[in-house]
């Protein structure tokens, strides 16, 4: 019963999800208010019966329905409930119904946060949304439907994958998901924008906040499937260049591109057609992605599904999308004015130069990712490309393009001056030399490529600091004051890029310093590594829900004291046949982590005897996570911009006016925040 | 002669603590220098069987065997040249991660290189030519968005 309830929701949402596609358009061409008005009740209702048919699966997860094939493909009763729940993604169905899920949650996003804009605008935004929502509804109804039903209905469930019955599994996908489909809404924007041929700077700022969440939310996304893999694996990788990481790779470089585009086109009225170009772009790369992943073109970790007549309603779905997006644009883009001018040596020009870099970053690993299929499918041989191609041309490509971001802040509007640059940069520059030459010999060792990692990492540092300083500068007051001054999007920005360099001392440390030893241990062997002492102790039986496992444990000291003991295991599940997974123990830390994998028994007769171990040192990995961390937050603090949230008046009228109204009761300060010279008088 | 007195001041602290006993594990390879070259060339060849994974990362039977075949190949004094034609020869090019130049992939090598190479020069006949365009309409065209003296983010 439930499990058709689900169904029949999907069938009512497709049908709103029509009504939503096609009446608002219509009535926005046409300049018909009434059709123009329903755009927002339809995408609210089309929400609920998504969010019905989301919970049905849920509920036949939760309670074990194995009538329903997909639950019993991905489900077992002795699955822990958690687990039965993210189960409802686990699999290829379910991830296409918490596409349309998410895809709903941004539509009705749109309806609450744009309640300034006009009702136009709005229709043709969710017209566009729900057109996308046709899509992947009628793809789930005709080729994948998640409540198809089994006879006879088996006793017991086939169990979830077992590297996805994780923690991990709760947050990487819709973290993701709402990443790559929160490109959509800037799509959508674009291509109301394109329809209406009103394209300027109100669209780019309409546009910028959803971008920079959707960009946040890709960024976390990506973060924990990387940390995630790390641990899960069990070789202590942390990114392979796999087709899958790929596919949200893509999207976050052109996504990343967009969004300081975006800014240059607010401010300036600049590149407005280029801006259109990368939020089509971004989302096609999106699209793409799940493309990639859903329709088995590849075999990889995540690619379960195999079944060519659903690449093709995927690829077909693409054509259209992408063709349908880019022949608008080529006809309504000409029309576009150029915006405000500026000169060869700018910060629009050099925004716009990094735009190149990261959009050619991008289609270098579109090109790596879809080169071994292409020429398989021209049966011109079979080849991998994996990370030696990506590291040797990757590199060469972001270097310069993080030498722009150190110079672009620091530059002018319209006309920057290179002389004024030169001065501005020559303290950093100097600085950033003499830690990269200095520095890898502290660490442990000089290499160019390690020397260039800090480079790049401290020519971030020591640009960000002289901006900062060169904008408190401009201010007077105390440095508190000063600082409480600078708009939050200022801070956001400088965040971001200091998460990057993070990120790069991260890459940089762990490429160069990593250690890992394969050793033979019986109990009580020891294995020294990097200065740390690893004892084994013996492997126990463990018997958990739905697996049983060998837990090893070995005790690590340091200097005669113990600083961990460890427990990794090796896991067989009761359900399944897979060969038993590996689940490493780590023990992190801010400067290393320690990480111990169990391989296989030497004898394999003899569990009590000895077995291979994997050790491995990795310093600095984690900087890596929390460079993207810090990344994020930079976009956090983008969004929570005072000028988001300030209805338009108040933002263009003076500052007695928003002092009044902030010291209003807390009701009324709510919306319109006080200016920072007044938080600063009353702290 | 005090860090000899410290070495054993140490040893006699982790006896007690029973932290260091038993002897050194036997790494799976005796010979490190050799099982690091190993690695190596291991780690830039992929694991048949497994869903993209190096040999050197690999615990798959295939991959052990590979890693022993490459130890072995090694110590008979071959190159890694040697050893990943070797490996091509048996498996075809799909086996290297690192692709060959080849006419196939030239595309694959030169193409981001190429595609860097139009972005900028595109880039910069765009910036002249727009520059050029809007002297010629005498200076800004669109002004709505004026720049304060002050830089913004």
């Amino acid at each position: 019963m439930v499990p058709e309830l689900g169904h029949f929701a999907l069938i009512l949402a497709l049908l709103l999800a029509l009504v939503q596609g096609i009446f608002p358009l219509v009535g926005a061409a046409r300049g018909m208010p009434g059709l123009v008005a329903i755009a927002r009740p339809v995408a609210q209702g089309q929400f609920v019966f998504v969010a019905i048919a989301f919970g049905c699966l849920a509920y036949s997860f939760l309670n074990n329905d194995f009538s329903v094939a997909y639950v019993a493909e991905n489900s077992n009763s002795a699955l822990p409930w958690y687990y039965r729940f993210t189960a409802v993604w686990g699999g290829h169905e379910g991830s296409l119904l918490l596409w349309v899920m998410i895809l709903n949650i941004w539509m009705v996003a749109v309806t609450v946060f744009s309640r300034r804009l006009p009702e136009t605008i709005i229709a043709r935004v969710l017209g566009v949304m729900g057109l996308i929502s046709i899509g992947f509804l009628l793809f789930m109804l005709l080729t994948s439907d998640p409540f198809d039903r089994l006879s006879p209905v088996p006793p017991n469930g086939r169990d979830l994958n077992p590297l996805l019955q994780d923690p991990g599994m709760t947050s990487h996908p819709p973290m993701l998901y709402m990443g790559y489909v929160g490109f959509s809404v800037a799509f959508a924007f674009s291509i109301a924008a394109l329809l209406s041929g009103r394209l300027d700077a109100a669209w780019a700022r309409w546009t910028r906040p959803w971008t920079t969440v959707a960009w946040t939310f890709l960024t976390i996304g990506i973060m924990l499937g990387s940390g995630w893999a790390y641990y899960v694996l069990g070789w202590g990788g942390w990114w392979f260049w796999d087709s899958v990481e790929n596919a949200s790779f893509m999207p976050w470089l052109v996504g990343t591109a967009l969004m300081h585009s975006l800014a240059v086109t607010e401010k300036r009225g600049a590149f407005k057609s280029w801006t259109v170009l990368l939020a089509i772009f971004a989302f096609s790369l999106s699209l793409l992605g799940t493309f990639l992943v859903r329709s088995g073109v590849l075999t990889s970790v995540h690619a379960f599904a195999t079944d060519p007549k659903r690449g093709l309603f995927i690829l077909i779905f693409l054509a259209i999308v992408i063709g349908s997006s880019l022949a608008l644009f080529a006809w309504r883009a000409p029309k576009v004015g150029m915006g405000g001018s500026f000169k060869l040596v700018s910060r629009e020009a050099m925004l716009l130069a990094n735009n190149v870099l990261l959009v050619v970053a991008a289609a270098t690993v579109l090109l790596g990712t879809l080169y071994p299929l292409v020429l398989d499918a021209l049966n011109l041989g079979k080849i991998s490309v994996g990370p030696p191609y990506f590291n040797s041309v990757f590199v060469p490509l972001m270097a310069p393009a993080i030498f722009l971001m150190g110079v672009g802040p620091l530059a002018r509007w319209k006309e920057a001056r290179l002389p004024d640059l030169k001065v501005r940069l020559k303290w950093a520059f100097g600085v950033s030399i003499v830690i990269a030459l200095i520095l890898p010999f502290v660490a442990g060792e000089w290499t160019p490529l390690i020397a260039l990692g800090f480079l790049l990492a401290a020519w971030i540092v020591s640009t960000t600091v002289v901006n900062l300083y060169h904008r408190l500068r401009q201010f007077d007051g105390s440095l508190i004051s000063r600082l409480a001054r600078q708009p939050r999007s200022y801070y956001g920005m400088l965040f971001a890029h200091f998460g990057v360099a993070v990120f790069i001392i991260g890459v940089t440390m762990v490429k160069s310093f990593e250690s890992e030893k394969d050793v033979k241990m019986a109990v009580g062997d020891v294995a020294t590594i990097g200065g740390y002492a690893f004892r084994y102790d013996g492997v126990t039986e463990v018997q958990g829900p739905n697996y049983q496992a060998l837990r090893g444990t070995l005790t690590v000291s340091r200097n005669g004291e113990t600083v961990a003991v460890m427990h990794p295991e090796k896991r067989a599940y009761t359900a399944r046949d897979d060969s038993p997974t590996t689940e490493a123990a780590i023990k992190g830390g801010i400067t290393r982590d320690l990480y111990v994998a169990m391989g296989d028994p030497i004898d394999t007769s003899n569990i009590m005897g000895a077995w291979a171990i994997r050790i491995h040192i990795k310093p600095f990995v984690r900087w890596i996570w929390a460079g993207c961390i810090i990344m994020a937050i930079g976009g956090l603090l983008a969004i929570f911009d005072r000028r988001y949230r300030l209805p338009l008046r108040v933002s263009e009228g003076t500052r007695e006016t928003a002092g009044i109204r902030a010291t209003a009761p807390p009701a009324a300060a709510g919306d319109t925040a006080p200016t920072a010279s007044l938080r600063t008088r009353n702290p | 002669m005090t860090s000899r007195w410290l070495i054993a001041a140490a040893l006699f602290l982790s006896a007690a603590s029973g932290i260091v006993s038993g002897k050194e594990a036997a790494p799976l390879a005796d010979d490190p220098e050799l099982e690091a070259r190993t690695t190596q060339v291991a780690s830039e060849l992929r694991c048949l069987v497994c869903q993209n994974q190096t040999i050197a990362d690999s615990q798959a039977g295939l991959a052990i065997d590979l890693k022993n075949q490459i130890r072995e190949q090694l110590r008979q004094g071959a190159t890694e040249a040697q050893i990943k034609q070797y490996m091509v020869q048996r498996y075809g090019d799909f086996v290297l991660y690192n692709p060959p130049v080849k006419t196939t992939t030239w595309l694959l090598w030169f193409g981001p290189f190429l595609l860097m190479v139009l972005g900028i020069a595109a880039l910069i006949y765009t910036l002249l030519k727009r520059n050029r365009g809007a002297r010629s309409v005498g200076g800004n065209e669109t002004n709505t968005n004026s720049v304060s003296s002050r830089p913004e983010s």
